[in-house]
């Protein structure tokens, strides 16, 4: 596996809150990583911290092969590293194209504008946005904008994707279409990191999954690894008694069937 | 390509017409009108760099008008300058002292930044009207045998006119060329979310910083030209208040964030404004009509005339920048 991204012991507090605490984790070429942990674990500080919107308090953050660590977020952009918000932030008086357009300019590869426009038109139609180019943002439903987010970051032809919830909000159809896309993203040679709450569709995509809970790495492997480690079922059902009677149900299952 | 937009030609059009209308008929007071109508254009046009294009509102953009004006009266009277030298250094250097204090107030947003734009205001003519070797409180005034240069008062007004509906055509040009470039869309993308215009890779500081100082140029330039033509400049006429918060209504009233919008508003909001203050039934009033159009403006149409186009004829955004 090639290194894309490394993170080592890396920490960010505000006042006294240890939002992520000694992270650390590596994520490779071609791969597709998970990023789960209940509510407030501090996976989304972790994606800001990664791209620049925050400043470790310590840690090093190298991606392909540069350090990161105290660049700010529109220069990660171009060195290959674009992402997407939980809470989606469209331009809301421009319109779907000139969205994905800006994308296009400022990204890796700092297109002049009529070829950015080109790339813009090809990654709508890979999203399924094609038809409301001309639409203003501000008219797209929820689901809309989130393919807008995914639209935009890739329009900047990164080397690795972060997406923060994705499928959060959108109805089962959406959901699969939009599994279909990241798929087709990590096809086309980009990495993914993403975090993401449906569970079904995280654990089925990622090739490996990190845990957090209270900002630090509880565990990180292969998704089925994940999902049968008592440490995380306890996380996120916080009581340690039925967190243990699920092991022992599961292991009970494990042993007679 | 700023050559192949229809718009491009229409300003040459436009400026021409303004240049020669006056000229044709011999007529002073169409000129003296005229050259007002094209200063609100100018300061509408420029200020829509700011509040249309990158959306920081410049409660004090004046203060780019006033500066230009005494560096400029300086350079030509005192230093005897040739006028065109004297109102380019005034825009070059004004567009410095704008880059320096961006580099500071532009870290502030919304209601802040406005705020600071005030205080800088008040501030820079509080130093101007203590200052000096730009005589104080009371001022410059050009010596008139400085318009001999130029051939005589009389025709020096003449040519202060057409450089100033140059100026007008530049700023409007200028406009134009940001909208349709690479530049234009980041500041968008500043206007609509900064946060988000830095993950998507504008450098937004740098390009903050840009635009104040482009949007100071040509006020100042435009500045040295009118009060060299006015003949005197002090600190109350060069930073009034008022005439920043005039160039605001002028940009709400025709539609912040396009070309046309800017020109619209500005020539409209200066005639209207030249009739009320020369009626004797409503002189001293455009203020209390400025605010009433303000607030009909904001209430009912926020996108300005040109919003006002664009949502009856939807087509008419892919001509009308």
């Amino acid at each position: 596996m090639i290194t894309l991204l490394e993170v080592s012991g890396v920490s960010k507090r505000f006042g006294g809150l240890h939002a992520v605490s000694d992270v650390s984790f590596i994520l490779g070429e071609r791969e597709i990583m998970g990023l789960i942990g209940p509510n407030g674990a501090g996976k989304t500080t972790l994606f800001n911290v990664v791209n620049g919107v925050y400043k470790p308090d310590k840690g090093t953050i190298k991606f392909a092969g540069e350090d990161i660590t105290n660049r700010p977020p529109h220069q990660v952009v171009h060195l290959g590293l674009a992402r997407t918000h939980q809470i989606v932030k469209p331009l809301q008086d421009m319109t779907v194209l000139e969205n994905v357009t800006v994308g296009a300019c400022f990204g890796r590869e700092y297109q002049p504008l009529q070829p950015a426009r080109k790339v813009a038109l090809e990654v709508l139609e890979r999203v399924g946005l094609a038809e409301r180019a001309q639409m203003s943002a501000r008219s797209l439903t929820i689901a809309g904008k989130k393919r807008l987010e995914v639209a935009r970051a890739l329009a900047a032809r990164p080397k690795l994707l972060l997406l923060d919830e994705v499928l959060a909000g959108l109805n089962p159809t959406e959901i699969a279409h939009m599994i279909g896309i990241v798929r087709g993203i990590r096809d086309s040679g980009i990495s993914v990191f993403m975090i993401e709450h449906v569970m079904q569709a995280i654990m089925s995509l990622s090739d490996r999954i990190v845990v957090l809970s209270f900002g630090q790495k509880l565990a990180e492997g292969r998704p089925e690894d994940v999902a049968r480690d008592p440490q995380v079922i306890e996380a996120y059902l916080g009581d340690p008694d039925i967190a243990e009677k699920l092991k022992e149900k599961i292991d009970g299952r494990g042993t007679t069937g | 390509m700023i050559l192949r937009h229809p718009l491009f030609w229409l300003i040459l059009v436009f400026a021409a017409l303004m240049a020669f209308a006056p000229l044709r008929a011999n007529n002073v007071s169409l000129r003296e009108d005229l050259i007002l109508v094209a200063l609100a254009i100018i300061l509408a046009s420029n200020l829509n760099l700011m509040i249309g294009y990158t959306g920081y509102v410049n409660f004090g953009h004046i203060v780019f008008y006033g500066l230009g004006g005494y560096v400029g009266l300086y350079l030509a009277t005192v230093r005897n300058w040739n006028l065109v030298l004297a109102a380019l250094a005034a825009g070059f250097g004004v567009s410095l002292f704008a880059l320096a204090l961006g580099m500071g107030i532009l870290r502030l947003r919304g209601a802040y930044f406005a705020l600071a734009t005030i205080g800088v205001l008040q501030a820079v003519q509080s130093f101007v009207a203590n200052f000096d070797p730009w005589g104080r409180s009371t001022g410059m005034y050009v010596a008139f045998d400085a318009y001999e240069r130029l051939g005589g008062a009389r025709h020096a007004l003449w040519i202060t006119y057409f450089l100033v509906i140059g100026v007008m055509a530049l700023s409007m040009i200028l406009s134009l060329g940001i909208k349709i470039s690479k530049f234009g869309l980041g500041l968008f993308a500043i206007r609509e979310d900064e946060d988000a215009a830095r993950v998507l890779g504008v450098n937004t500081t740098v390009f903050k910083a840009i635009i104040f100082s482009v949007s100071a140029f040509l006020p100042a330039v435009a500045g040295a030209l009118m009060f060299y033509k006015n003949g005197m400049i002090d600190p109350s006429i060069a930073f009034e208040f008022m005439l920043s918060l005039e160039g605001i209504v002028m940009l709400m009233l025709g539609g912040k964030g396009t070309v046309v919008g800017a020109v619209l508003g500005g020539g409209l909001y200066e005639k209207l404004r030249s009739y009320l203050l020369t009626s004797p039934k409503f002189s001293n009033f455009q203020l209390v009509i400025a605010g009433g159009l303000l607030l009909l403006v904001v209430l009912f149409a926020p996108g300005g005339l040109i919003g006002w186009i664009y949502r009856i004829v939807p087509r008419a955004r892919k001509v009308i920048e």
